[in-house]
């Protein structure tokens, strides 16, 4: 690496593009929507500037701080059934033959290429009134139904009169199913990483010196997996936190998530700064959820060097 | 071993429920998508029922004039984007590799905000910031598609950098210094030493940066206009509207130019790192 200064010419020639794209097409967008989270609405498009923090003080009324609250669950319990099912899905790729594994990841990761719009849409087909998880729960219904028939039971109606579909859309569970769906990936591969790392002769050592398989678990493959359990829990819950189409397209009235509603804002509600103020709110917490991560590998960075 | 020698006590991979969780989280993660391949082909509208194999709804999509027009848009976008993004990138990454300069740390952090900002944010910041600079809305084709192609842009071109200074971590300097050393001009080491070997990491930054701008709707959701929808935004209005199979058929599109152009990116990456 050369100091700019022995190759000004090159240097700028390789730093003016990038950086004036970057701060005209990017930073002065986020620039203007932070101003706009100071001002007010006067007549119907015209914002005026006015320096004042009302707009962050609405955003803490008992209904948005309720959305929030609500968004910060959906995306807690995201990253928890995340955790725990990437966990499962990366122990199961590490101790998988080795020829197969390069597979088996390039496996979880191809959801994750097909467009989130899609890939949400796939779901509704599967959840709906007459989608596919219902139809094999009335397949099942008519089976046990005959069944019943079949030993004298059928005219009981221990099952009820005729199958009730499960409401399994436009509701809480088929957000968090969704958010579930779309970010699993994010969380298996740190996770994976980490434990392709670790050192399998820990785990001999522990099992050998009389630990369970499930005190291993606890006691050297959790700790020794740290790392990449912090990232993945970072990298899952921040862009499940911030999630639109998902709760959009899947969420019924009382399941909208904060960026349902700065979308809201900025669209049907007509309110620019109070959407804009929003924004900035998310990624604050955005914000924060990274530098926490940062904070915590300079630690064990620390730790490990010591 | 043989096969039939009960697991031992490392071989997590051949238990059961391990196994089975594996396989069940696969079914969770494909059946959705499986399904709507699959009714794409089906010759019936509501019902999950097979009832025979037909192409017709791929005729009704290609038939479906706002649907294409959608497509051609996206394409275009997606073009445009996916150039300036491997140039931008491009500078950018070999601007991080090679200087050393003031204010660096911070830089890097602005250039990787548009990788960690939520989208949404970035998506409304858009839309406000071309409102206020009075973007003309009503320009001929392709030109009305400037707003949504800076927008991609403006997300793409890090992810370019990402990946091609990945590729610049294993360069050895030393080449470009004999280039120098044997006479090469800055430009001619950086044209015929740099760019071939950057080639790669261009290649599959580009083919990132296209994927990225096809599948993109939350970003452009904001940016696009009346005029100006996106085979997204199309699909996004189509699925609002209805459910319907001709929607499966062009998701099914959608999937397969996404899945073909990443095994490519794939490929040429695994190839790079090879030779």
């Amino acid at each position: 690496m050369e100091s700019w200064r022995r190759n000004p010419l090159t240097f700028w020639v390789f730093a003016l593009p990038p950086s004036l794209w970057l701060a005209v097409f990017f930073l002065a967008p986020l620039a203007l929507v932070w101003m706009m989270s100071f001002g007010e609405k006067v007549g119907l498009i015209d914002i005026v500037i006015s320096w004042r923090p009302d707009n962050y003080l609405r955003a803490m009324d008992p209904l948005y701080l309720q959305i929030f609250l609500k968004s910060f669950w959906f995306a807690g319990l995201t990253t928890a059934v995340c955790l725990v099912m990437g966990f499962l899905v990366a122990v199961a790729i590490t101790f998988a033959p080795p020829r197969r594994r390069p597979l088996l990841l390039l496996l979880v990761m191809l959801p994750f290429w097909t467009n989130l719009l899609i890939r949400t849409y796939a779901l509704i087909a599967v959840f709906r009134t007459k989608g596919l998880v219902n139809f094999g729960l009335e397949q099942m219904w008519e089976w046990s139904q005959s069944v019943l028939q079949g030993v004298g039971l059928g005219d009981l109606g221990l099952l009820g009169p005729e199958f009730e579909p499960l409401q399994l859309l436009y509701n809480n569970f088929a957000v968090v199913a969704g958010l579930v769906y779309v970010h699993l990936p994010f969380m298996v591969l740190p996770l994976y990483a980490a434990l392709d790392r670790m050192d399998r002769s820990f785990i001999e050592a522990s099992l050998d010196l009389g630990a369970g398989h499930i005190r291993t678990f606890f006691s050297v493959v959790i700790p020794l997996a740290m790392p990449g359990i912090v990232s993945g829990i970072i990298i899952t819950f921040v862009p499940a936190l911030g999630s639109f189409l998902t709760p959009d397209l899947l969420g019924g009235t009382d399941s909208q998530m904060i960026a349902n509603v700065i979308e809201r804002q900025f669209k049907s509600a007509n309110d620019w700064p109070f959407g804009a103020a929003l924004s900035f709110i998310l990624m604050y917490v955005t914000f924060i959820a990274i530098a926490l991560r940062s904070l915590w590998a300079g630690r064990a960075r620390r730790g490990s060097a010591a | 071993m043989s096969r039939r020698a009960p697991p031992g006590p490392l071989d997590y991979g051949r238990r059961l429920w391990l196994r089975f969780s594996l396989w069940a989280t696969f079914l969770f993660l494909y059946a959705p998508i499986l399904m709507l391949v699959a009714f794409s082909f089906n010759d019936s509208r509501r019902n999950i029922v097979w009832r025979g194999f037909t192409l017709k709804y791929y005729e009704k999509a290609w038939n479906n004039d706002s649907l294409i027009e959608a497509f051609t848009n996206s394409l275009t976008i997606a073009l445009v984007s996916t150039v300036a993004s491997v140039i931008l990138g491009m500078m950018t990454a070999v601007l991080l590799w090679r200087f050393r300069f003031p204010g660096k740390a911070p830089y890097e952090g602005a250039m990787s905000l548009p990788i960690i900002i939520p989208e949404i944010c970035m998506g409304v910041a858009m839309m406000a910031f071309f409102a206020r600079i009075g973007w003309p809305a009503n320009l001929p084709w392709p030109l009305n598609l400037g707003a949504i192609t800076i927008a991609h842009i403006s997300f793409s071109f890090p992810f370019v950098a990402m990946v091609v200074r990945a590729r610049l971590a294993r360069f050895n300097p030393e080449l470009e210094e004999a280039a120098r050393d044997l006479g090469a001009s800055q430009w001619q080491s950086f044209r015929d030493v740099l760019l071939p070997y950057m080639r790669p990491g261009l290649v599959a930054g580009g083919l990132l940066a296209f994927t990225l701008s096809l599948d993109d709707f939350v970003i452009t959701f904001f940016t696009s206009g009346p005029e100006t929808v996106t085979f997204p935004v199309k699909v996004y209005s189509m699925i609002r509207f209805s459910v319907t199979p001709e929607v499966n058929a062009a998701s099914t599109v959608l999937i397969a130019i996404t899945l073909f152009l990443t095994t490519i990116a794939l490929w040429l990456q695994n190839r790079a790192q090879s030779s």
